[in-house]
């Protein structure tokens, strides 16, 4: 009853709800300077009792919120520890939120201290609070602490880190993206319900740190100012701190940065700008100048070639008078492909891959089963090309192409000769290629320009996700617009397939087949919109449902096959859960597992067949790009471009990030943006700077003393968008 | 080109010559000379082949002797002479025979200081190379007091000399690892010595503030100094401790130069001063210096991530730093999973580097036994006092196999280390029972005390101690391999502890033994061995000693046994340490014999008709010490006791010594022991 006064109190001092008002930036530097003695008389009671600790939970209530002088306190101790961090845009996690915990959760002092409240007979007491914000990409290396003010009945805590979401009706640690280490037992939860041994088991009176390195994604802890060593690695982003209590009588309080912390963790902080620094030092770079400027271009003709930007790939390969490794016509497939995938068009994808590159998905029986589940998906979506061809409406392409041979012979398995050229004659079809290679360079410079007036024309079809998803519910003005892309797109493809001999006076073929792609997929388009309006099963076609209630049985004859050959497998089954559950909804797209149907959901599938294509080309399964971009760090493999991404996260104006990101080629811009907006558009900005700066020593001095040469390293930067901007129409015609 | 010369430590790049006095001929001469001298191979071959070469070391000695020559001539070579130091070994032992160190002490008297530095740079050289004798910087005394003074001339004088210090303090092999439990005579006789010596030539003010310099080099050469003045130095420790440099104490200092982003070397260093200023008590235990920086700081030395030579260091200093804590030793457990860490040790050379790298495996082979032996000596220092963190080290993978393997390695340190570490271990009941059993340990340390070393025979013989408990499985199996023989030969040793060791495994040995084991130990040790041992001057051996007599005299049959065939040695020795001057600890367990001999039916009457065993026995009923009181209790009650043959004769006796009164002045006793024992002893008569 007292405690939920106290609250009100909060309730009252910060009316947007829990989270505390971020002090204005631009306070006078001599009111923050001021020694921290004076102003303290509202709550010397507040910092006593926390000191006090044991004390009851209740006998603390005097002590409400922080006053304005703790508040600054901790401003100022947030603002030395993390000074990378922009917090308007991103704000630090300062106390528990009243909003994002457990019913059986109390809080108090602050939102800082948690107690349990539930009656706690088993683990499905169990109850767990979320801080107010996730942890900021930008702040390189966070930690907070919590103090065991009581262990309660049986002392069943978890400290730890959750993403948004996850429920809170359990410890940290126990679900998936839930990280804990639980104190009595000592033992470490990684998203699992069984727990592995990790370090000491804590009680009342212990200072337990968590700390979370996101260098490397890893997480370690501290018990006492000790650190117990790396208890998690991988860790995804934006997680937030969490606690969880179970048993009554629990009662912890958190620092944020209150107070200082036990652990010293400033220096921590040291080493790993110290490890930056030097490798930056030390960096190796061979005499000849221009090395930097290599290794730029490579890492983004890499990731061009990667996610099948061909022709943006040729026109960078030409500019920078460099050579791509993997052949036009395996990046083109792997782009088709893509596509395929990208535009629900599954089975025509499954079809492609195993006629161009055959025992591959033999050889990957997991990634078989994933884009049969995503067929089933697409089938019930209407997408998919074996339910589409049911539909009165509009033959889809897919029939209609075995009746014109003539075209290329990337849809039909059923398109023997074609087959049997592809792998019997390997050095015939590169001997025509290779001409046919120069007569689509040609054809370039057309194409682009006429695609780039298009999309200056609309500037929404700029967009690169949106484009992305023609097939999905978008608006009327915008899909015609992505239609014409696509439709340049198809069109060099077709390009790309005369090469297997079947056809000798392309010109006129490519006419052609243009001028009928054109129309089949506007028919397409306009078959979309109806059943957007309408959204049915499998289009409502009755034909295509049986089609799909067939193929959903195979599907799950494939999952007893697997299941015997290699065992049980948890996801496979959970897969095919999810999609068999859509069936059992009136309107699949507005149920919970509606998610599924979203044309986002593609894009994992899509990104796995393609890492398995070029695994199985012996090439890179992911571009040395996206490995810096740390989403899935292995600091081995580019160990320089993580730290100075890093070291720029840390020491670079975030302002002037924002604004050189504003100036990014966009596709490249919004690939990295959608995870963390912040995290990537700094590291897009790193790169850049890191490739650009072709002389060592001004990226010395840059490490060095950031501050100074920053506005040097800047016009730099500005000179080489430059450049890259002579790319911006490739990219833009482009779709991925 | 002197500057050149002075300053370049890289003997790999030929100084840049150019000739300031073109008109001497010498000089020039030297020049040339020099830029061939910096080159390593003429320099390793100088003095081996060539006995015209050998002939100008000489003469260069002879030119740097002539207080004629010019300055800068006698300049060049020392700045030669150093070049030739850098060579081989053999190029320093040959310098060593021109008794080079004499004539660049001598050098160091002379004004100039470009002179000076450049005999200091050649001594520097000299003094590192493990060929060179420590001592020959100490054969003169004004020699140190004059380098005390040149610490102020230069940042290089100040670097060269707190080199040459750090390397003429070494203490022996052992001690660098520093476990204080060795016995006495390992310590080396000379290791103290030049301690003190610098001490008391106020080594630690005048290096102190170098610890501040603006040259990194200077401040990690003071750092080494000052690691290697304090170790085991509770002197030198206890002063440094006061001492402040810029108002800030030394303590503070070295924990500044702890941290993270600190080279490692310096880390490392820092570390391994402050923990000898630990271990002397200068600074203590749960000291925030020591608990929150030293000791995480030495437990990171340890990580994949350092140097495999770093590894080592690190983890013998924090053996060295944790060995007499257990607070410590908790806290290293816990300490970013150190026990795991440790495990890793084991896995060099890895076979990953067999293969694909000759290099790496040959480094990997350098340091393998290194490793492996610190990795045993933190083993050790975790388990030993700790039964969890014990069960934690066994429980960590193949460990019980690495120590078997470890004892029979070639390498004596290691085996040395893989003893200790058994031997830490071997203190929790639980692993004697399981995982040492398990592991048939005692075979292979059984081996390991035929022919070892002292060293090693003082800890493996511990070891044995523990194996021999009553409780342990491996004692029927050691005693079948001929543990007596080895253990009676252990108490005959000069070495204390070895004494102490081997008579305390003989006592753990007779500890409720069968009548066959108690005779064999008895006539392995011989009876004059026994008396020899009683004698003993050390109090512990004198201890064990008597303890084992008493566990060789228990159960009646064994005590009338014994007492038939030793019965008047022992009575004698027994009455020789009860009017020794001995203390309470010796005097009550001689009186529990005498208790043990009174249980015996026919030993008994050795007591009784010992008159003046039985006045001692009053004697001490009435002692001030209530131990030696209940112990005298013990005895008489067995006398007295009802039940056995001729008891009245015995009681009669003893009433009319007195002995009566005695017991009822006890039954008043504050002491509820004494008194529950008197009235029991007088229930006796009354029945």
């Amino acid at each position: 009853m007292r405690e939920a006064a106290a609250r009100e109190r909060d309730g009252l001092r910060f009316p947007s709800g829990g989270a505390a008002p971020l002090w204005p930036r631009s306070r006078p530097i001599g009111w923050r300077r001021e020694p921290g003695l004076a102003p303290r008389p509202v709550t010397q009671s507040g910092s006593k009792m926390a000191e006090a600790g044991a004390g009851s939970l209740h006998g603390g209530d005097a002590a409400a919120a922080p006053g304005p002088a703790e508040e600054q306190e901790l401003s100022r101790r947030l603002r030395r520890l993390y000074p990378a961090v922009n917090q308007d845009e991103t704000p630090l996690p300062r106390s528990w939120s009243p909003k994002d915990k457990y019913n059986y959760i109390g809080l108090s002092q602050g939102n800082l201290r948690v107690h349990y409240k539930g009656h706690g007979k088993n683990h499905k007491d169990a109850a767990s609070v979320r801080a107010t914000h996730p942890i900021p990409a930008a702040c390189g290396i966070y930690y907070f602490e919590v103090k065991i003010v009581s262990k309660g009945r049986d002392g069943y805590m978890g400290i730890g880190l959750s993403a948004q979401g996850v429920n809170m009706n359990r410890l940290p640690g126990w679900d998936k993206h839930s990280y804990g280490y639980h104190g009595d037992d000592g033992h470490s939860f990684c998203s699992s319900g069984t727990g592995q041994p990790y370090g000491p088991t804590f009680t009342t009176g212990d200072v337990i740190g968590c700390c979370v390195n996101l260098i490397n994604n890893t997480c370690f802890y501290t018990k006492n100012g000790h650190s117990l060593g790396i208890a998690f690695t991988d860790l995804p982003s934006n997680l937030y701190p969490t606690v969880g209590l179970q048993t009554p009588g629990e009662i912890v309080d958190a620092n944020f940065g209150q107070q200082p912390f036990v652990f010293d963790i400033e220096d921590y902080m040291r080493e790993w700008r110290a490890k930056i620094q030097s490798t930056i030092k030390r960096f190796p770079i061979g005499d000849r100048l221009g090395e930097w400027q290599a290794m730029l271009q490579n890492m983004v003709s890499s990731y061009l070639v990667h996610h099948g930007y061909c022709s943006t790939a040729t026109a960078f390969a030409r500019v920078t008078d460099t050579t791509i490794q993997e052949e036009q016509t395996s990046i083109k497939n792997r782009q088709r492909i893509q596509k395929l995938v990208l535009a629900g068009r599954v089975g025509e994808a499954i079809e492609a891959t195993q006629q161009l590159y055959p025992g591959l998905l033999e050889h990957n029986p997991n990634l078989l089963f994933m884009l049969k589940c995503r067929q089933f998906v697409e089938m019930v979506n209407g997408t998919d090309s074996e339910v589409r061809c049911f539909s009165a409406r509009s033959p889809r392409s897919q029939d209609s192409y075995p009746g014109s041979p003539s075209l290329s012979p990337r849809h039909g398995s059923n398109n023997s000769h074609v087959h049997s050229t592809g792998a019997d004659s390997p050095t015939c079809s590169n001997g025509v290629m290779s001409t046919k290679s120069k007569q689509s360079h040609s054809k370039y410079p057309t194409l682009s320009s006429s695609s780039s007036s298009s999309s200056s024309s609309s500037p929404s079809s700029v967009n690169y996700s949106e484009s992305n998803s023609t097939d999905s519910t978008k608006s009327q003005q915008h899909s015609s617009t992505s239609n014409q892309e696509t439709s340049d797109s198809e069109m060099e493809m077709e390009a790309e397939h005369y090469p297997n001999g079947v056809l000798e006076n392309s010109s006129t073929r490519i006419m052609n087949g243009t001028y009928k792609h054109e129309e089949i997929l506007q028919t397409d388009e306009s078959s979309m919109e109806d059943s957007c309006s309408q959204r049915q099963l499998c289009g409502g076609n009755h034909a295509a449902t049986e089609r799909m209630i067939q193929f959903g049985r195979e599907l799950q004859m494939l999952s007893e096959q697997l299941c015997r050959e290699y065992g049980k497998n948890t996801v496979h089954k959970k897969m095919l859960q999810d999609a068999f559950s859509l069936l059992a909804y009136s309107d699949p797209w507005n149920c919970p597992v509606g998610q599924q149907l979203d044309p986002i959901q593609r894009e994992p599938v899509c990104a796995a067949l393609n890492s398995a294509i070029l695994e199985s080309q012996n090439l890179p399964k992911q571009p040395p790009l996206m490995l810096a971009l740390g989403q899935r760090a292995e600091r081995a493999s580019c160990p320089y471009l993580n730290e100075s991404y890093l070291f720029l996260l840390w020491g670079f104006p975030s302002r002037q990030v924002t604004l050189l990101l504003d100036s990014l080629p966009m596709p490249l811009r919004e690939k990295v943006q959608k995870r963390n907006p912040l995290e990537n558009s700094k590291f897009a900005t790193a790169f850049i700077c890191a490739g650009i700066s072709s002389q060592q020593s001004n990226f010395k001095a840059t490490a060095v003393s950031h501050q100074t040469s920053v506005f040097h390293l800047f016009w730099k930067i500005v000179f080489i968008l430059q450049s890259v901007k002579i790319l911006l129409p490739h990219l833009h015609s482009e779709k991925g | 080109m002197l500057k050149h010369g002075v300053n370049s430590l890289c003997r790999c790049c030929p100084a840049v010559t150019y000739c300031t006095f073109e008109y001497d001929p010498v000089v020039w001469l030297l020049s040339c000379l020099e830029v061939t001298a910096s080159s390593r191979h003429y320099v390793d071959r100088l003095f081996d082949l060539d006995p015209q070469k050998v002939l100008q070391g000489v003469m260069l000695l002879y030119l740097l002797q002539q207080e004629t020559s010019s300055t800068e001539l006698r300049t060049e070579c020392a700045v030669v002479l150093g070049s030739l130091a850098m060579g081989t070994e053999n190029n320093v032992k040959s310098l060593l025979d021109c008794h080079i160190i004499p004539a660049l002490l001598q050098g160091l008297l002379s004004p100039d200081l470009k002179f000076i530095e450049a005999c200091l740079r050649c001594l520097r050289t000299i003094f590192i190379s493990p060929v060179t004798p420590e001592d020959l910087l100490y054969t003169d005394a004004t020699v140190i007091s004059h380098l005390m003074a040149l610490l102020s001339r230069s940042r290089y004088t100040q670097e060269y000399i707190c080199q040459i210090f750090s390397h003429c303090c070494k203490l022996q092999h052992w001690h660098s690892c520093g476990f204080k439990s060795l016995p006495q005579p390992l310590l080396c006789a000379n290791g103290p010595d030049h301690q003190t010596i610098l001490f008391n030539h106020g080594a630690v003010q005048n290096i102190a503030h170098l610890l501040v310099s603006t040259s990194y080099k200077v401040r990690m050469q003071a750092l080494k100094c000052f690691s290697v003045l304090a170790f085991e130095n509770p002197q030198v420790s206890m002063t440094l401790v006061n001492v402040s440099v810029d108002g800030e104490l030394l303590p503070q200092i070295f924990v500044k130069m702890l941290q993270r982003d600190k080279p490692i070397e310096m880390q490392l260093t820092s570390a391994k001063c402050l923990t000898s200023m630990c271990r002397a008590g200068a600074i203590r235990t749960d000291d925030s210096c020591i608990v929150l920086k030293t000791l995480p700081c030495l437990v990171r030395m340890c990580s994949k991530e350092r140097l495999l030579e770093e590894r080592v260091e690190g983890a013998e200093t924090l053996a060295y730093l944790i060995e007499t804590d257990v607070e410590l030793q908790r806290i290293a457990s816990i300490t970013d999973h150190l026990i795991v860490m440790l495990a890793d040790y084991f896995k060099y050379p890895s076979s990953v580097s067999a293969i694909t790298d000759i290099k790496r495996l040959d480094h990997d082979l350098k340091h393998a036994h290194e490793l492996r032996q610190a990795a045993f000596k933190l083993y050790a220092s975790l388990g030993a006092n700790d039964e969890d963190i014990r069960k934690k080290i066994i429980e960590t993978e193949n460990m019980m196999d690495r120590i078997v393997n470890g004892l029979s390695e070639s390498s004596i340190k290691v085996r040395l280390a893989a003893v200790r570490c058994l031997h830490s271990l071997s203190r929790s009941v639980q692993q004697l029972r399981t995982s040492f059993q398990d592991h048939a340990v005692w075979k292979p340390l059984m081996k390991v005390l035929q022919n070892a070393p002292n060293e090693m025979l003082v800890v493996a013989s511990s070891t044995l101690c523990n194996l021999l408990l009553e409780f342990s499985p491996s004692k029927e199996p050691i005693l079948e391999s001929g543990a007596i023989e080895l253990l009676c030969s252990l108490t005959q040793s000069e070495n204390l502890a070895l004494r102490v060791n081997g008579i305390w495994a003989l006592m753990n040995m007779a500890f409720q033994a069968e009548q066959k084991i108690k005779s064999d130990i008895l006539r392995g040790l011989s009876t004059e061995q026994l008396f020899q041992l009683l004698s003993d001057s050390d109090v512990n051996v004198l201890m064990k000693t008597l303890g084992l007599l008493r566990n060789l005299l228990s159960t009646r049959p064994h005590i009338d046994h014994i007492m038939s065939t030793h019965g008047k040695q022992i009575m004698q020795a027994v009455t020789l340490i009860l009017e020794g001057e001995h203390n309470i600890e010796v005097k009550e367990q001689t009186l529990c014999i005498l208790a043990n001999i009174a249980d015996g039916t026919t030993a008994k009457e050795l007591i009784m008709t010992n008159d003046d065993i039985l006045q001692k026995i009053k004697y001490y009923m009435s002692h001030s010490n209530a131990k030696l009181q209940l112990a005298a209790m013990f005895c008489i009650s067995n006398l007295i006791w009802n039940e056995e043959e001729g008891s009245q004769e015995r009681q009669d006796k003893l009433r009319d010594m007195g002995i009566v009164d005695i017991l009822h002045k006890l039954s008043q006793s504050s002491d509820p022991n004494l008194c529950d024992k008197a009235k029991t002893a007088l229930q006796q008569y009354l029945a």
